[in-house]
């Protein structure tokens, strides 16, 4: 009885997954098979994973397993042959039998119609007509014709089914007929179906001899044919299509059915929509980029992103830092988290202060309508402003803009060009062509070599990008300068930059700090460095071009400022070209401003210097010139036009940029020109300086050496009229600007919480768990932990499989033994019996 | 010279050593031979530097055995015809003919330190300095008492005299007799010799102008600076005469003496007209190297006083060495802060001294002691001329003005007056070089304000500390001071920003951008 409920609680256990198996036992305890390992104390928190267990089970189970696996091995260790069941779901006992069989039969016909349909390479499904293939249908259309007996040929096959398949009373009913009719004598079974197999092959021969002589026929026919239509062909059109016609051919139902399979199936598109919604997306785009570009401006991004680090109550809050990490007490404002928006803040309060809040605002909010005004204006200027209204609305549609190039060209010049491995390369490709085919090239470059077309092409026009820049500085240190071509290149630049931002930006920020080195070294060996050449300011404009400079901090644009910080405080001024070129980088860095109105000193100092070395008779007040300028000097008069006759001709005009690269000896009129001319320039960026920093608290500190030097040069009357024009507004826009000093204020800060003495918190970890150490070395404790238990439980299921091998090959000797000795004892048996036998007839005899 | 007139050219680069030695061996071996040293003294004159080289070693085996034997006469040395002419014994005539060519032959060494060459420099400062020890240890003066401590003063006089040539650069033989500075009995009298060959040349041509040349300040210099005496007192027995025991009522073993005479060489040297690159080099090393060794330190004011003068660099250098007397040393000094205070203008963020100034500038004001009118005045001033500094130099005064406000809590007012007035102008007035004066309290430091909205972003960030009430703890500009505008510029490339890179969303339409923007405003490509 012991034995028998085991064995009941076993059963379900194999079926049942592992977790399930414990509480399928537990669900039928035996109350003789649970060992319960009592737990002296009660200890809080300690999981007690073996408090109850089952070992008479356990031990059946891995018995089982054993016999199942280990067994069967031992038995067949010197057999080389395996027998596999390859049935399906012979040995799975999840599957029921009668799924097992559904599965057998659905794979059955599975098999057989692939076979079927294994040159059936049109359809995947047969489309069907009462059960038969339309296919079939089709094929054997000639042939139904041909074939008349197809009803005799059923009917036979229904009564071979008949006689196959038990249709008895049918055959009978037909035999007893056939009787009737031959009124022979009745035949068995077995001659009637022989007889009729029999017929039936016959038939079947006919049938193929009949098909093989209509095959002949018809072959015959298409030769005598193909002879006859070399004469026919040219006469007779309408019989040939006549003739066409007779040839067996799928209707237009079938065709169009067909042809309806292959046709892709139309989906619903996108509306197209009118202009006014393009333009009003294209404006709802532009707006939610500035409204980032903003973000990026204040500088908020990172600090919104930051986590808010947390304090403890203990925390005395007196600023006391370990590692100069500067947390920020956790307060909340409005329901938000309030988390260091300082920039953003002192920004919005000052501008606010000063009634400017709108002005500014709108100012940059409009920018993006700014533009699309553009359109109309540019629109009524020349016809080739056309192009760059299309690009203010859309930079999509840039590269349509440089298609106006002449058609000459474009037929010159092949249609595919590889990317260019090296610089040298892209130079042989690009130098001795004019300008237009230069872009063309480039273009075509960038769309032969278009990422979606192959794998490698965004290496390759990630490195195009690095070449043209560095063709572009080729460009810019040439004589003479060429910069149309550059000005063009641009815009390729631009659209490379769109397309690989990571790329372009370092190989913009590697060029930057190739420049930085040059002038750095400069620096150490002399002491002061020289204005680089013209291909460093162009990439610095490239730099605002390519990358928002608005940025409160950008990984291009940030170092970019520090350069033209560099050029405009180490460089000292020492001819007409540097002049122009440090004017130009003060126009560079003030555009870089343009949107942030950040406060540049160095573009200030430089414009004080520009006005000191242009001041007629200076009187003493050198202190407050800034180190690139000297107050006495061959160079502090560079500026100063004497020639009356030069200032009466003069005509304001911009200066032209290549004048900045080479070096030419102009003409004393002209220098005398370029001077004013740079004078009125740097008169107008301080004008824009002025708009622009008119709200900064300090302005008038600012402007005070500046105010000193206007005064200075409006007493003297040499200047040309319309740059003493420009002087007088400047001061007076200067002086204009009224300022409110308003004392400043800390923010408040939070009141210092009380010390309060709480107790120190440890987190409470789990029984058993390695404590007091990192992550990792706890990981590493777990996994010791774990390989070790791991290795035991090994070693005691090695230990118990040889126990177990042993216990067999025991039983199996047993077993031998038992054999043996029951064969023995048979044998004495018959033995004792023979001999018993023997005596007996020995008695017999002797009796006898 | 018989033998040198056989030698045929090619011979007389091996001959003469020859020659020599065997002239110099004749005589150490009889005195019958003494007339070979005038040969030996002859080759000394000679034009060739390798004949001169062997003639000084000659000489120096030569004197060094005859000094050794004590046959050169001891005393005051009587003139040679007196000696030749009178009668006393043939020894003592020997010994003072001898003496005679002894001194001759120095005079001729300490000619040759000033020799073209820098081989025949540095064999006729050894050889020189091998007879000072040897002279030394054979003194050629009669002691007057026992135990009277004797030092070859006139020989080494020469040696000095040679080293701080008015005409010569010799930095290099001066490096080389550094090491005999080592020995306490060496520099003692160096000091003493120095202090009169300074006296001595400067008195030479006092009308002429321009006298003396740069040279002999870059010599005297070298050689002062190399004078570095103990800081402590101990034992000074290091000495390059071997004496048997050394006795304590000698002057040369008290460090006190040392300091003396150091005082007063300095003293005799900076008390002439210095040119000004030796100002600077002067008072670079005053605070380490000078002043912590005078024995009266306060006498150096009046060189710092009119070096403080001068203006630029040097007047903050001298603040330096001033700053230490009033620290150290009790001294009076009404007008420190005044003079720092005038030292601040634009060009502080731009010269090479920078990160000096402000070290030094941070040390001066890093007392907490200091009137709150006083600090106010710095830090206004400070960020006014911040107005003007480029990024790196912003990135170190931004926070030195913040360790300002934080070591005096008086000055806080400048970044947080609650109820203030709302004010017309800013009451500082920077024109005013008396701090006291400035108004600077009354002010704020708005100047911090305009640099919140500056363009770089550390800047920017720097400025707004003041937005918040000020940490306690100050922060340490220490590693702010070198920070170069190329390290920044590093540091602004190394920074990584948010991924993926920010693009500017208006298509390039060209170079010099669109048509109202300034570069295409001012300039045309062609």
């Amino acid at each position: 009885m012991g034995k028998a409920r085991p064995r009941a609680a076993r059963r379900p256990a194999p079926r049942a997954p592992a977790g399930a198996r414990g509480s399928a036992a537990r669900a039928n305890p035996n109350p003789f098979e649970v060992k319960v390992n009592r737990q002296k104390f009660q200890i809080l928190g300690r999981k007690a994973r073996h408090d109850v267990g089952l070992p008479g089970v356990a031990r059946a189970r891995a018995i089982r397993k054993r016999t199942q696996t280990l067994l069967k091995e031992y038995k067949d260790r010197d057999k080389s042959n395996v027998f596999t069941d390859k049935r399906f779901g012979e040995y799975n006992s999840n599957i029921s039998p009668e799924e097992k069989m559904m599965k057998r039969f659905a794979l059955e016909q599975q098999r057989h119609h692939e076979k079927k349909s294994i040159y059936n390479l049109n359809e995947d499904e047969e489309l069907t007509h009462y059960g038969q293939s339309l296919a079939d249908i089709e094929k054997h259309n000639d042939i139904v014709d041909s074939d008349s007996d197809a009803e005799e040929q059923g009917t036979l096959s229904a009564e071979l089914t008949a006689a196959h398949f038990g249709g008895r009373g049918l055959l009978h009913k037909k035999t007893s007929q056939q009787e009737g009719e031959e009124g022979g004598k009745p035949k068995s079974r077995k001659e009637l179906i022989e007889e009729l197999i029999a017929k039936s092959k016959q038939e079947k021969r006919e049938r193929q001899a009949q098909r093989e002589d209509a095959l002949e026929l018809t072959e015959k026919l298409d030769q005598d044919w193909k002879e006859i239509q070399t004469l026919l062909s040219h006469k007779t059109p309408k019989s040939e299509k006549r003739e066409k016609k007779e040839n067996p051919k799928p209707d237009a139902y079938d065709k169009m059915v067909r042809e309806l399979g292959f046709e892709m199936k139309a989906r619903p598109s996108n509306r197209r929509k009118p202009e006014e919604e393009l333009a009003k997306e294209e404006q709802g785009r532009l707006r939610k980029l500035e409204a980032e570009r903003l973000q990026r401006m204040l500088g908020k991004e990172d600090e919104s992103v930051k986590k808010p680090k947390h304090m403890s109550a203990d925390d005395l809050n007196d600023g006391f830092v370990l590692d100069k990490d500067d947390r920020r007490l956790l307060s909340y404002k409005d329901g938000k988290m309030n988390v260091e928006e300082g920039v953003h803040k002192e920004l919005s309060r000052e501008t606010g202060s000063h009634g400017n809040n709108e002005e500014e605002s709108e100012e940059e909010s409009g920018h993006p309508d700014s533009h699309s005004d553009l359109g109309p204006s540019a629109e009524s200027g020349e016809e080739d402003e056309q192009p760059q209204r299309e690009q203010g609305q859309t930079p999509g549609k840039r590269l349509r803009s440089d298609q106006h190039t002449p058609e000459a060209a474009r037929a010159e010049l092949p249609y595919i060009f590889a990317a260019p491995e090296s610089y040298e390369e892209l130079r042989s490709v690009l130098s001795g062509r004019s300008m237009e085919e230069q872009l063309l090239v480039v273009e075509r470059i960038q769309k032969c070599n278009h990422p979606s077309l192959a794998v490698g092409n965004k290496e390759k026009l990630e490195k195009l990008f690095g070449f043209l820049l560095e063709y572009v500085g080729d460009l810019a240190t040439s004589d003479p300068p060429d910069l149309k071509v550059i000005d063009k290149l641009v815009v390729q630049l631009y659209n490379l930059c769109q397309m690989f931002p990571e790329s372009a930006s370092s190989s913009m920020q590697f060029v930057l700090r190739d420049a930085m080195h040059e002038m750095e070294e400069m620096i150490e060996t002399k002491g002061r460095a020289a204005f680089p050449g013209l291909d460093v300011l162009i990439y610095l404009k490239i730099v605002g071009l390519l990358f928002p400079t608005s940025d409160f901090r950008h990984p291009v644009v940030t170092p970019a400022l520090m350069c033209l910080s560099q050029l405009l405080t180490k460089c000292p001024v020492l001819s007409l070209q540097d002049v122009v070129k440090g004017l130009f980088v003060c126009c560079l860095f003030l555009e870089c401003v343009a949107l942030s109105h950040r406060f540049i000193p160095e573009v200030i100092n430089f414009l004080l210097g520009i006005l000191y070395i242009a001041t007629p008779n200076k009187q003493s007040q050198g202190s407050t010139l800034v180190h690139p300028f000297r107050a006495l000097g061959k160079n502090s008069e560079l500026l100063l036009v004497s020639d009356a006759e030069d200032v009466a001709t003069w005509q304001r005009g911009s200066l032209p940029l290549h004048w900045a690269s080479g070096p030419r000896a102009p003409t004393a009129a002209e220098a005398n020109h370029t001077r004013l001319s740079c004078l009125a320039v740097c008169l107008a960026l301080l004008r824009h300086c002025t708009v622009i920093y008119g709200t900064l608290p300090s302005f008038h500190a600012v402007t005070r050496p500046l105010q000193a030097l206007l005064t200075q040069h409006l007493t003297d009357r040499s200047h040309p009229h319309e740059l003493q024009e420009l002087f007088q507004s400047t001061l007076a826009e200067m002086e204009n600007q009224k300022q409110l000093y308003r004392p400043l204020l800390c923010e408040k800060s939070k009141p210092v919480p009380l010390k309060l003495f709480t107790p120190r918190l440890v987190k409470v970890l789990e029984f058993g768990r390695k404590q007091g150490s990192s992550k990792e070395e706890q990981e590493r404790k777990r996994l010791i932990h774990k390989h070790k238990r791991e290795f035991k439980g090994a070693v005691r299921e090695i230990r118990k499989d040889n126990q177990f091998l042993a216990r067999m090959q025991l039983s199996e000797i047993m077993e031998r033994d038992a054999e043996r000795k029951r064969r023995v004892k048979q044998l004495f048996n018959s033995l004792a019996t023979q001999e018993g036998e023997w005596k007996a007839l020995k008695r017999k005899k002797f009796k006898k | 010279m018989e033998a040198e007139a056989g030698g045929t050219e090619r011979g007389r680069a091996r001959d003469p050593r020859r020659a020599l030695g065997r002239l110099v061996q004749a005589v150490l071996c009889s005195r019958g031979e003494a007339n070979a040293v005038f040969d030996v003294l002859a080759a000394l004159q000679s034009e060739d530097q390798e004949e001169i080289q062997e003639a000084v070693r000659a000489c120096s085996r030569l004197f060094g055995a005859l000094l050794e034997r004590g046959e050169l006469f001891v005393g005051q040395l009587p003139s040679e015809d007196m000696v030749m002419a009178g009668s006393q014994g043939a020894m003592r005539k020997y010994k003072v003919w001898m003496r005679h060519r002894y001194c001759s032959c120095c005079n001729r060494l300490g000619e040759l330190l000033v020799h073209p060459t820098f081989q025949v420099k540095e064999l006729a400062l050894g050889t020189l300095m091998k007879f000072v020890q040897l002279e030394g240890a054979h003194p050629l003066e009669q002691p007057k008492w026992e135990g009277h401590y004797l030092f070859p003063r006139t020989l080494f006089r020469v040696v000095v005299g040679g080293l701080l040539s008015p005409t010569d650069d010799q930095s290099l033989l001066l490096s080389q007799f550094r090491e005999y500075l080592e020995f306490d009995d060496v520099r003692y009298h160096t000091m003493q010799a120095a202090s009169d060959a300074v006296a001595q040349v400067t008195n030479q041509q006092p009308e002429v102008s321009g006298w003396p040349p740069l040279t002999f300040w870059n010599n005297a210099f070298t050689l002062l600076c190399a004078v570095s005496l103990p800081l402590q007192e101990q034992d000074l027995s290091t000495f390059y005469v071997k004496h048997v025991e050394l006795l304590d009522k000698w002057k040369v073993t008290h460090l006190r003496e040392h300091r003396k005479v150091f005082q007063t060489m300095w003293l005799s040297f900076l008390k002439h007209k210095l040119p000004l690159s030796l100002y600077k080099k002067v008072l670079l090393v005053m605070h380490d190297s000078i002043l912590p060794h005078l024995a009266q330190p306060t006498l150096m004011i009046d060189f710092l006083t009119s070096a403080c003068d001068v203006g630029g660099a040097i007047s903050l250098l001298a603040l330096n060495g001033l700053f230490i007397l009033i620290h150290k040393h009790n001294l009076e000094h009404p007008d420190f802060y005044r003079k720092l205070y005038g030292l601040l203008d634009p060009s502080i963020f731009h010269v090479k001294y920078r990160a000096r100034f402000f070290h030094l500038a941070d040390l001066f004001l890093s007392s907490s002691h200091l009137p709150a009118y006083l600090v106010a005045a710095f830090a206004k001033r400070l960020s006014r001329l911040a107005l003007t500094a480029p990024p790196e130099a912003l990135l170190m005064v931004l926070p030195f003005i913040c360790n300002l406000l934080r070591r005096h809590p008086a000055c806080r007012v400048l970044v947080h007056r609650p109820q203030g007035p709302e004010l017309d102008s800013d009451p500082y007035d920077p024109e005013e070089e008396d701090p006291a004066q400035s108004r600077a309290l009354e002010s704020c430091l708005w100047e911090l304000q305009t640099l919140q909205r500056h363009y770089h972003p550390e800047v920017s960030k720097a400025a707004s500390v003041i937005n918040q009430a000020l940490s306690v703890p100050e922060v340490s500009i220490a590693p702010l001071l070198e920070l170069t505008a190329y390290e920044v510029f590093e540091q602004d490339l190394k920074k990584k920003g948010p991924e993926p890179v920010p693009l500017e969303f208006i298509p390039a339409q060209g170079l010099l951008g669109r048509r109202d923007d300034l570069c295409a405003q001012f300039f045309t490509l062609s």
